[in-house]
């Protein structure tokens, strides 16, 4: 007991401040790729390599339009092109959130994980959530046990055929009003399972997706920065 | 090992087969350390039998695959491991009108899931097969549809019946039974169990899985070699590494490419970073399933490090973006690998403070110790890999057995442990996270400059090769086929979570309850990487 008590101590507080303190990946983190313009010569190579289709050429606004839902991250694109025309970017906060909420969640959020046959990736990074370096308890957010007792359902996977009833009675049994969270690009848009026999193709499709948060998987300070944008409570770093 | 040894090998294998069964095998174009050979179904049995039985091979994987385009019958492979890194694949044909082969799996116990898979997926029946019952797809599935065929396609639109499991009942005074999940109270993954008890004490367990099923192989099939990757990486999120390591080996042998020396020594470190990041957070995690916070915390903040230093060296977390098949994308440099070491040295001193600690807490080890006894024989009955069959007293471990990458080139030891509770799991991963420290210490010493990576070259057409790598979890085989034009014809992957799924309802019964989280988090099983 003693020396628990002594590592403890003397190990100190390891939590970080996030998103207080902001945190920039190192260089070659493989984050959102980034066109630029200036290099492409507009021959296809990267939509046709993108495993995802994330990569779309927009006749109206004039450029290749990268689906942050879609896109896994593999640096393909950056890879195939002869031009440099895209590079490996930085961003990982990515979140998309389609409804304006809500005074109503406050600062206590209490949060249900649906796996809704995830490749245990995103699994990882929402439970180091619960450690001690990202302690998303000091932002009023809480992983319950229990639909029941849910205000907000984070779910990973792309919502596979043998999990889609259980997925809907989660959703049923959690009280409203809710908010649900796709995690990671296969709950965003199906992402390297697409849509087929087994893979609704993304949690939208079975549920009302309020939030999404790409990654493949999303860094934990990803998750962290798209809960607080779920709820609208995402201030970004100064 | 030269080559004519390997020869010299073979032909002696080949004598004794001729011998014992009598009847003439053919041996097909085969790799180094890889013999192929095609036999009639009506000898299986006797010659699955002599493997095992008689020449200590063990059954590693046995698939079914859809070549009605090739030459009209489906065929099916059997994978036979021997001690002296032999993998012998055994093909025989099964005709489109008459879709049934033997059973082994009465007498070869590794084979039950294996073929219920076949039937499941492939509509072919294994005759006198003990168990009736779905396993890779579940009850709502209709009857004669089958995803692996062919003429499946991917986007088949398959209607649900109204069907469910039955369980096993256990009938008498005071029995209840417990269904958990498949959506679990904490962050993991999908299973459902059926606990039949009395008080708090298991009779039965039995676990329903597949609910992750997300068509992976099917997914792989026409696409290129490096698309192909993005599939495997994503089979599993905790062993990516293993998984696309695995892949690009057999891409690799299809293609007859071989790697420069550099790629195969940072793939040697990628695959021990792994290793450790999963044995460190495991060890934490186990003292989650006693309710241990110190442990826990401590873990969790132990293997955060080690991810930290993943995205530093390697740009992600979990390892992905790594391999391609003909060698690696990412370089480590001289700061990098300097780094490495630095990290290496604090986990290993934090990690041994921790250890401990925990060995030294008195209701930790209350909980731990007996705990959840994997039995010697039904480890190697069922085939059990990994730190779960090394805890067991079987001494199994693909690095040195099977070795691939630059593991011939540097040394170290294989922990085995006798008891097979929750206790010798733990300090197996313990002893292993302290050879991982060892291995990449030793592979950045002696990382030859060089090249990253070879130009692919073409796969030969419907060629097929096995890759196999020790994941954190275990062995882990992958069987991939190549098509007419460059393509992935047919993947398997037989991870090491397949094996040992079927081992852990047998150290249930005879537990209380609340043991089971922790002995489920002892053997670490991937559900993603069962369900595929």
């Amino acid at each position: 007991m003693l020396r628990i008590l002594r590592k403890s101590l003397k190990t100190g507080i390891v939590t970080e401040a996030y998103p207080l303190d902001g945190n920039t990946p190192a260089p070659g983190f493989r984050g959102l790729p980034v066109w630029q313009r200036e290099n492409c010569v507009k021959c296809g190579k990267c939509a046709a390599q993108c495993p995802t289709r994330a990569i779309v050429w927009s006749g109206r606004t004039d450029t290749w339009e990268i689906d942050s839902k879609s896109c896994i991250f593999c640096g393909y694109c950056e890879d195939v092109c002869a031009y440099q025309a895209f590079r490996q970017g930085s961003d990982y906060a990515l979140a998309i959130t389609n409804t304006q909420v809500n005074k109503i969640f406050g600062r206590s959020v209490n949060i249900r994980h649906l796996d809704a046959g995830s490749c245990n990736g995103c699994e990882w990074e929402m439970a180091s959530l619960n450690g001690p370096v990202y302690d998303i308890q000091r932002l009023g957010f809480d992983f319950v046990a229990s639909p029941r007792h849910a205000d907000l359902l984070m779910v990973t996977g792309p919502v596979t055929r043998n999990l889609e009833i259980a997925v809907k009675k989660t959703y049923a049994a959690t009280p409203a009003p809710k908010l649900v969270v796709a995690v990671g690009a296969c709950a965003c848009s199906g992402g390297i399972c697409g849509r087929s026999y087994t893979s609704a193709g993304g949690v939208d499709n079975i549920l009302p997706v309020d939030t999404f948060i790409p990654g493949c998987p999303p860094r934990p300070q990803a998750l962290i920065a798209g809960l607080l944008q779920a709820v609208s409570r995402l201030q970004k770093p100064s | 090992m030269t080559p004519q040894a390997y020869d010299l090998k073979w032909e002696k294998l080949l004598a004794m087969i001729r011998t014992s069964i009598g009847v003439a095998v053919t041996p097909l174009p085969s790799y180094p350390g890889e013999l192929h050979l095609a036999i009639g179904r009506e000898n299986i049995p006797q010659l699955a039998g002599k493997f095992v039985h008689a020449w200590s091979f063990e059954l590693v994987q046995l698939l079914a695959n859809d070549e009605r385009v090739i030459d009209g019958d489906f065929k099916l492979y059997y994978t036979f491991a021997g001690k002296e890194d032999q993998l012998v694949i055994v093909q025989t044909s099964i005709a489109e009108d008459d879709l049934t082969f033997p059973s082994i799996s009465a007498s070869i116990p590794a084979a039950d899931w294996y073929e219920r898979e076949v039937r499941d997926l492939f509509g072919i029946e294994p005759v006198n097969h003990p168990s009736a019952e779905r396993l890779a797809v579940h009850a709502d599935w209709p009857e004669k549809v089958y995803a692996m065929r062919r003429d499946f396609n991917l986007d088949t639109v398959v209607p649900r019946l109204d069907q469910q499991f039955s369980f096993k009942q256990v009938k008498g005074e005071g029995v209840m039974e417990i269904p958990v999940g498949p959506i679990h109270a904490g962050i993991i993954e999908p299973g459902h169990f059926r606990f039949s008890a009395v008080g708090d004490k298991v009779i039965n367990l039995e676990a329903r899985l597949f609910y992750a099923h997300r068509g992976m192989e099917k997914l792989c099939e026409g696409k290129t070699p490096e698309q192909g990757l993005l599939v495997a990486e994503r089979i599993c999120g905790a062993c990516s590494c293993a998984h696309s390591t695995a892949y690009c080996q057999a891409v690799e042998k299809i293609s007859h490419t071989s790697l420069p020396p550099r790629a195969e020594f940072i793939r040697t470190i990628a695959l021990e970073l792994e290793r450790l990041y999963n044995h460190v957070g495991d060890v934490g995690n186990i003292c989650a399933g006693v309710g241990f916070a110190f442990g826990t915390m401590y873990g969790a903040r132990l293997k955060e490090n080690i991810l930290r230093l993943n995205e530093l060296v390697f740009g992600s977390r979990f390892l992905r973006g790594i391999n391609i098949p003909g060698g690696v994308r990412r370089d480590i440099d001289a700061v990098n690998a300097c780094r490495i070491n630095e990290a290496l040295e604090e986990t290993a001193r934090e990690f041994n403070e921790f250890t401990a600690i925990l060995l030294s807490t008195e209701s930790f080890l209350d909980r731990v110790k007996k705990t959840g006894i994997l039995s010697k024989q039904i480890a190697a009955d069922l085939h059990a890999v990994g730190p779960a069959a090394r805890a067991s007293g079987i001494n199994r471990d693909s690095r040195r057995d099977h070795p691939y990458a630059a593991y011939r080139l540097v040394s170290f030891r294989v922990p085995v442990y006798k008891q097979g509770d929750v206790l010798d799991r733990v300090n197996l991963r313990i002893d292993e996270s302290a050879e991982s420290i060892g291995i990449i210490k030793q592979a950045l010493r002696q990382l030859p400059a060089g090249e990253l990576r070879t130009p692919l070259n073409d796969l030969a057409p419907f060629s097929y090769a096995l890759g196999v790598t020790e994941s954190p979890r275990g062995e882990n085989v992958h069987f991939v086929m190549s098509g007419s034009d460059n393509t992935i014809l047919r993947h398997m992957v037989r991870s090491a979570s397949y094996c040992n799924w079927q081992v852990l309802p047998s150290t249930v019964p005879g537990n209380i309850v609340p043991d089971f989280p922790l002995i489920n988090k002892s053997f670490e099983l991937c559900y993603a990487c069962l369900d595929r």
